[in-house]
C-alpha cells in the first residue's frame, strides 16, 4: 500500500533556523544586557583562574623553597634576586603577591560556592516539605526561618564560630547555616504556587510518591527564583567568608583565602605598602561585584512580571 | 491589640531561652567547659575548687538552670582577661557602639530618603542611574575593605582625618560621647560612614522602589488631577507612603548595625563592644562572648519585639490578621 507520505513534517523547523526553547530564549535575554554579559565573563575569567591556580600562578606562595624574606615589601614590578619580577609585589613574608590572590580565589570561591550549594540543598528540601506538606509542619519551619532571618546574617556566623572555633569546616556550616533559610523562604513561596496547579494534582491522582512529586514535578518549576537567589548568596557568603577571616575568627592562617590576605595588609597600610592590602581587595571586589552584576540580570530576565 | 502583644513577648521569651540554651551548650558540650571557664594558667586544687563553685560537677540541665538563675541576676561571669564581669566590661563599651550605630543610621535616612525618592521619580535621568549603580556597590562592597580603603585614603594619603579610636570625649548624663567635642567628632565620620554604606544603599533601594509603586496610585492621580503642586505630592502623599516600609526595615536593621559594628569597630579600632568581642574570641575570653552573645540576642528580641508593635499601630491588618489565626 503506498500512501503519500506528508513530504513536510509537522514538527521539523526550517534548516538553520533556531526553535525557540525556553532556555535560548534565556539566554537571548540575559545577553541583552552587555554589563551583565561582560560580568558574567569576568566570572568565568575568575572561576578558571581558581581552578587551575597551582598551574597559573607564577609561583607557588607558600613553597618555602622560593619564598624568602629577602623579598618582603617588595613594590609592584620589582624584581626578585633570582629575576623573578613580582607584578603585584610580594607580602611581609616575600611571598608572590599575584600567586598568593590567585591561591585565596580558589579557597575564597571554594568555600562560597560550596556552602552555597550545600545551603540550596538543605533550603530546598525543607522550603518543598514545608510547602507541600502544609499545616502544622509548614507554620513551624517557617517561624524558624524567619527567627533566623531576624538577626542579622554575620552576628549568626559569629555565634557559631565563636563556639566551633576556626577551620574550613566550621567557616563552612556557619556559612550554611546563615543561608539555608533564605532559600527555604524563597522556594517555599513559589512551591506553594506550583502546589495547586493541575500538574501536581495529576500526579497526586496518579499516586506517585511524596518524594517523586516534589522533587521531579515541582522542584524543576520552582528553579527560576533560586536561581537568583543561588547568585546573590554565592556573593554574600564570599563576602562574609571574606569579613570573617579578616576579623580573624574565620579560615586558619593555613588556609589563606582573600579576606586574610587583605588582613595581613592591613598593618603595612599606614606604611603606604597600600599594595599587600589593596590588591587582594580588588580581586575579591572584582569577584563579588561579578556575581551580583550577573545575579541583578537574571533577576530581571527570570522575573515572571516583567516578562517580555 | 492585648493578645498582640502578649504573643509577641511569648515569642521573644522562647527565643531568648532557646539562644541561651545554644550558647550554653555551645560552650559546655562543644568545648570542654573547664578550658573554657577556668584561665589555663590555675592550679590544679583551684580547677577543683572552681569547678565546685561554678557547679560543673553536677548534671547539664542543673547547670543550665544555675546559668540561666545567674543571668537573669545579671551574673554573667567574670573576663579572664581584665579580672572584672563581663556584663560589666560590656556596659562600658556599649555607649561607643551606639554612638557609632545612631551616626550611622542617621547619615542613611538624611542621605538615603531623598537620594532614593529622586531617583524614583527620574527612574531614567542619568543621576538616578549613577545613585542606584552606587547603592549596588554599596551593596557589594565588604564593609571592611570599604573602611580600609577609607583609611589609606582619607586618613594616611591626605591625611584629613584621624582613623583610629575615639578621640576626646564629654560626658553626658554620666555617659562618654564623642560627638559633642569637635576631635571626637572627625573621629566620629569616617567610621560612621563606613557602618552607614550599606544601610545607606538599602534606604535608597526601598524609597526608589516605594515611590516608583507610589507615582501609579490612584491617590497620587487623584492628588495630581486636583492641581496640587508636584512639592506637596511628593512630599505629603507619596512620602507618607514610602515611610511604612522604610520605618519598619530602618527599625529592623538598626539591630545589623549594632552586629556590623563589629567590623567597623575593629578597622578603625572604635572602642565599643564590637572591638571587645572579636579582642575575646581572639583571646579565648569566653565569659565575655557569652555576655555578649546574650546581651545582643536580648537587644534583638527588644528591637524586633519594638518594631512589631509599632508596626501594628501603624498598619491595623498586621495586628487583625495575627489575632484572628
Amino acid at each position: 500500500m503506498t500512501t503519500t507520505v506528508n513530504e513536510r513534517p509537522v514538527a521539523a523547523a526550517p534548516i538553520g533556523a533556531k526553535v525557540e526553547t525556553p532556555f535560548r530564549r534565556f539566554v537571548s535575554d540575559f545577553i541583552e544586557s552587555k554589563l551583565a554579559t561582560g560580568a558574567f565573563l569576568v566570572f568565568l575569567v575568575i572561576a578558571f583562574i581558581a581552578l587551575f591556580a597551582p598551574w597559573l600562578a607564577p609561583s607557588d606562595p607558600y613553597d618555602l623553597a622560593i619564598v624568602t624574606v629577602l623579598d618582603s615589601h617588595m613594590p609592584p614590578l620589582s624584581e626578585s634576586f633570582d629575576g623573578r619580577i613580582f607584578w603585584l609585589g610580594t607580602d611581609g613574608a616575600g611571598r608572590d603577591l599575584l600567586s598568593a590572590i590567585m591561591y585565596g580565589l580558589r579557597t575564597s570561591l571554594g568555600v562560597g560556592v560550596m556552602s552555597g550549594l550545600i545551603a540550596m540543598a538543605i533550603g530546598s528540601v525543607v522550603g518543598l516539605s514545608a510547602a507541600y506538606f502544609g499545616g502544622r509542619v509548614d507554620t513551624l519551619i517557617m517561624r524558624i526561618v524567619d527567627i533566623q532571618l531576624s538577626f542579622p546574617a554575620i552576628l549568626v556566623a559569629l555565634v557559631l564560630l565563636a563556639i566551633l572555633g576556626k577551620g574550613v569546616d566550621k567557616i563552612l556550616i556557619a556559612l550554611v547555616t546563615v543561608q539555608w533559610a533564605y532559600y527555604a523562604r524563597t522556594i517555599r513561596a513559589s512551591a506553594l504556587v506550583e502546589r495547586n496547579k493541575e500538574y501536581v494534582e495529576a500526579a497526586t491522582c496518579l499516586a506517585l510518591g511524596h518524594r517523586r512529586i516534589l522533587f521531579r514535578h515541582m522542584l524543576p518549576n520552582c528553579l527560576p527564583p533560586l536561581i537568583v537567589v543561588v547568585t546573590v548568596q554565592t556573593a554574600h557568603a564570599i563576602s562574609l567568608e571574606a569579613t570573617l577571616s579578616f576579623l580573624g575568627i574565620g579560615l586558619p592562617i593555613t588556609e589563606p583565602s582573600l579576606g586574610l590576605l587583605i588582613a595581613n595588609g592591613f598593618e603595612y597600610m599606614l606604611s603606604l605598602k597600600y599594595w599587600i592590602s589593596v590588591y587582594p581587595g580588588v580581586a575579591l571586589l572584582i569577584t563579588i561585584v561579578a556575581i551580583n552584576l550577573v545575579g541583578d540580570q537574571l533577576r530581571d530576565v527570570l522575573n515572571p512580571r516583567l516578562q517580555r | 491589640m492585648t493578645v498582640f502583644i502578649i504573643r509577641r513577648l511569648l515569642q521573644s521569651a522562647v527565643v531568648v531561652l532557646v539562644m541561651s540554651l545554644l550558647v550554653f551548650t555551645g560552650v559546655n558540650i562543644v568545648g570542654d567547659p573547664v578550658d573554657m571557664l577556668i584561665n589555663p594558667e590555675a592550679e590544679p586544687a583551684e580547677i577543683e575548687q572552681i569547678k565546685k563553685n561554678l557547679g560543673l560537677d553536677r548534671p547539664l540541665h542543673e547547670q543550665y538552670g544555675y546559668f540561666l538563675a545567674n543571668a537573669a541576676q545579671g551574673d554573667l561571669g567574670k573576663s579572664f582577661k581584665f579580672g572584672e564581669p563581663a556584663l560589666k566590661l560590656i556596659l562600658q563599651r556599649m555607649p561607643a557602639t551606639l554612638e557609632l550605630a545612631v551616626a550611622a543610621l542617621l547619615l542613611a535616612i538624611v542621605f538615603g530618603i531623598p537620594l532614593g525618592v529622586y531617583a524614583g521619580l527620574r527612574p531614567e535621568s542619568p543621576v538616578s542611574k549613577t545613585i542606584m549603580a552606587g547603592s549596588i556597590l554599596g551593596f557589594s562592597l565588604p564593609t571592611f575593605w570599604v573602611g580600609i580603603m577609607m583609611i589609606m585614603i582619607v586618613a594616611v594619603m591626605l591625611g584629613w582625618l584621624p582613623s583610629t579610636g575615639r578621640g576626646d570625649t564629654v560626658p553626658l548624663f554620666g555617659i562618654e560621647l564623642s560627638f559633642l567635642t569637635l576631635d571626637g567628632l572627625r573621629h566620629l565620620i569616617l567610621p560612621a560612614i563606613n557602618l552607614a554604606l550599606f544601610k545607606l544603599s538599602l534606604v535608597i533601594r526601598l524609597s526608589r522602589a516605594g515611590t516608583r509603586e507610589a507615582i501609579h496610585q490612584d491617590y497620587v492621580k487623584f492628588a495630581r488631577a486636583k492641581g496640587l503642586k508636584e512639592g506637596r505630592v511628593v512630599l505629603v502623599h507619596v512620602l507618607k507612603n514610602i515611610l511604612i516600609p522604610v520605618v519598619t526595615v530602618l527599625g529592623l536593621e538598626f539591630g545589623g548595625l549594632i552586629a556590623f559594628s563589629v567590623v567597623t569597630e575593629t578597622v578603625f579600632a572604635w572602642p565599643g563592644m564590637g572591638k571587645l568581642i572579636i579582642d575575646s574570641i581572639r583571646e579565648l575570653d569566653r565569659p565575655v562572648v557569652v555576655a555578649y552573645l546574650m546581651i545582643v540576642v536580648l537587644m534583638f528580641v527588644v528591637i524586633n519585639l519594638v518594631v512589631d508593635i509599632i508596626y501594628s499601630l501603624l498598619d491595623p491588618r498586621v495586628r487583625l490578621q495575627d489575632v484572628k489565626s
